[in-house]
């Protein structure tokens, strides 16, 4: 497959959940519209953890941020529930990644397991201030909101609000396809491979690496804004570590360092979860098992079977070219 | 850029003073002064563990300085970041092959050439949409011979093939000096025959820094040699010189 005609598969299957969501009922549309947010946090960091090979736990922080931020700004300031949501589209955004590059400053310099755990530590950070700032953010029980915005379009109705999540989902999606195109997407797979060199060959391989942190805060921040609304509820149940290892887990099993992978991740994660737990009691152990099972058997995840195939046909039609090798 | 305005040719392209590197107690590197001009081919010989990948190491800003000056174009680099250095015309290849192995060759390059530029922070448009950057990469990769093979994943090349590609990553800047490591370890003769004719067509312009075990290559690339011994130059001189050295026959051939 080249990469146009995998482009062209992508905006195929999202053509098709566009025009088939608006016919499911009110439950599975709001699971979609809820995988496609939790898509969006999951494709930040695959930024991180794919593309730059920096394994983030506290990706949930901005997450909760721009959740938060929503909620307060409706609550308190009664802001953001007419065309004014826009603004907090943005505001949510910046704010998130502004905490990314304040954080940055400490996570970025630690690699491998400490940046695990660095990241682990700014998160919880974020948790406790969710949990014990009451006045602000409503402690153990969270804030409701007083509804979706409203501007023309009643965002009320699930199926309209789904399309406002379903069009932020494929922009992002596009711009962080040509980010990871870019001369600057490009650069983050070079550090992942090899840092060092990428030094040596005249990168300013931190700045790199804290740039993509912030761009990574800022997504997660707009997954935020959305995840706010789609529940109406925000408590830090949203910011906990477990919200963070989810999102490490919808990229590991959908496949790192492919964008799209996170995406079939975060709706693998949520529809297994859904469903398995009104079949299953112990749901929770067939969901770890297959979690296992994939980082065992599928180190490229979901998205790498495909890869898998394609190369042993392409093995079983036509052996790889024996070349020998020549220096000149 | 704002480089000194002295330069008048006469001035070293890198020069060391005094540069020490220890490791704890140990006197990795210990009062090297070197000297580089441009287009000089110099060679950097020793025993295992004498220190030559430390002094490199130090001169690229790998590891910072214990005390010494490292000076590029008669600028004091000593403090600066790797790189900050690049961009100053100074490239280095590795000892043990360090190139980005799941990528393609034409990606190793690319990477390469981006390195110095400023697209390198483009987020917008896809690296694919550089043309001068892709046709620059053609041209190193055509010099090389390494045309053909220029979508095969770096791990599926040949050692030889690795070795080379080094080379061709550390030129990708354009550099005014470049610093080879060992650049023929693990190459057969032929091989090695191959990669010395290479480093002969290169840019009379530019100035080479050798450290290679095998003495057909040294005598072949340089014109020079410092002979590094316990972290200190015993001797420098030209390679005649060095080859009818009694002290050097000592602790490096093992003769005399
Ligand atoms: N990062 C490091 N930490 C501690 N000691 C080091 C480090 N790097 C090198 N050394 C030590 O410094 C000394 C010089 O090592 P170096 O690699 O520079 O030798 P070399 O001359 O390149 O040897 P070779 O010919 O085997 O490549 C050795 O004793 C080595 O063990
Ligand atoms: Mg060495």
């Amino acid at each position: 497959m080249t990469s146009r005609t995998k482009a062209v598969a992508v905006a195929g299957v999202l053509l098709g959940l566009a025009l088939i969501a608006p016919f499911t009922d009110a439950f599975v549309i709001l699971l979609i519209t809820r995988a496609l947010i939790l898509a969006i946090l999951a494709m930040s960091l695959d930024i991180l953890l794919g593309f730059t090979g920096l394994p983030s736990l506290g990706q949930a922080a901005y997450l909760g941020i721009g959740a938060y931020l929503t909620a307060i700004l409706a609550t308190k300031f009664n802001f953001g529930l007419g065309w004014s949501f826009w603004v907090v589209v943005v505001l949510g955004i910046l704010l998130a990644a502004a905490t990314a590059a304040f954080f940055g400053l400490f996570a970025v310099r630690a690699s491998g397991v400490y940046f695990l755990m660095i990241t682990l530590a700014l998160g919880q950070c974020v948790w406790g201030l969710a949990y014990r700032w009451n006045s602000m953010t409503g402690g153990d029980n969270g804030i409701n909101l007083p509804g979706r915005p409203a501007f023309g379009i009643q965002l009320s109705s699930d199926v309209a609000y789904f399309y406002v999540v379903f069009g932020f989902f494929a922009l992002s999606l596009l711009m962080l396809y040509v980010l990871v195109k870019s001369p600057f997407g490009r650069s983050l797979e070079g550090i992942r491979e090899r840092e060092v060199r990428m030094r040596t060959l005249g990168y300013n391989t931190w700045l790199h690496k804290y740039l993509a942190f912030i761009i990574a805060g800022g997504f997660g921040g707009l997954a935020g804004v959305l995840w706010a609304h789609a529940n109406g509820h925000v408590s830090p149940e949203d910011v906990v570590l477990t919200t963070s290892v989810d999102a490490l887990l919808m990229v590991v099993l959908g496949g790192p360092g492919t964008l799209v992978g996170g995406a079939i991740g975060a709706a693998a994660v949520l529809f297994l979860r859904e469903y398995l737990s009104t079949l299953v009691a112990w749901w929770q152990y067939v969901l770890g098992a297959v979690y296992i099972l994939t980082i065992l058997y599928l180190p490229d995840g979901l998205m790498g079977v495909a890869t898998r195939l394609r190369r042993s046909s392409i093995a079983l039609g036509r052996p790889e070219d024996a070349k020998h090798p020549v220096i000149s | 850029m704002d480089e000194p305005a002295r330069e008048d040719g006469r001035q070293p392209v890198l020069e060391l003073r005094r540069l020490c590197k220890s490791f704890g107690g140990l006197k990795a590197v210990h009062e090297v002064s070197l000297r580089v001009m441009a287009g000089d081919r110099k060679a950097i010989i020793g025993p295992n563990g004498a220190g030559k990948t430390t002094l490199f190491n130090v001169i690229t800003g790998v590891f910072p300085a214990t005390s010494g000056q490292v000076l590029l174009f008669g600028q004091d680099v000593t403090r600066w970041p790797s790189h900050r250095r690049i961009g100053r015309g100074l490239a280095r290849t590795f000892q043990v092959t360090s190139l980005f192995p799941k990528l393609t060759v034409l990606d190793n390059v690319l990477l390469a050439i981006e390195g110095l530029r400023l697209s390198k922070f483009v987020m917008w448009r896809p690296l694919s949409s550089y043309r001068d950057v892709y046709e620059r990469a053609h041209a190193l990769l055509q010099e090389a011979a390494f045309q053909d093979r220029r979508d095969v994943e770096v791990r599926n090349l040949s050692h030889g093939e690795q070795r080379q590609l080094e080379i061709v990553l550390g030129l990708a800047s354009n550099p005014k000096i470049l610093l080879l490591d060992e650049p023929a370890a693990g190459l057969s003769s032929g091989e090695s025959a191959e990669m010395v004719r290479f480093l002969a067509r290169l840019d009379q312009h530019l100035a080479i820094l050798l450290i290679e075990h095998d003495m057909n290559v040294v005598f072949d690339v340089a014109k020079h040699i410092s002979v590094l011994h316990f972290g200190e130059i015993l001797e420098a001189g030209t390679t005649d010189a060095i080859s009818r050295s009694t002290k050097v026959q000592q602790i490096y051939f093992g003769t005399g």
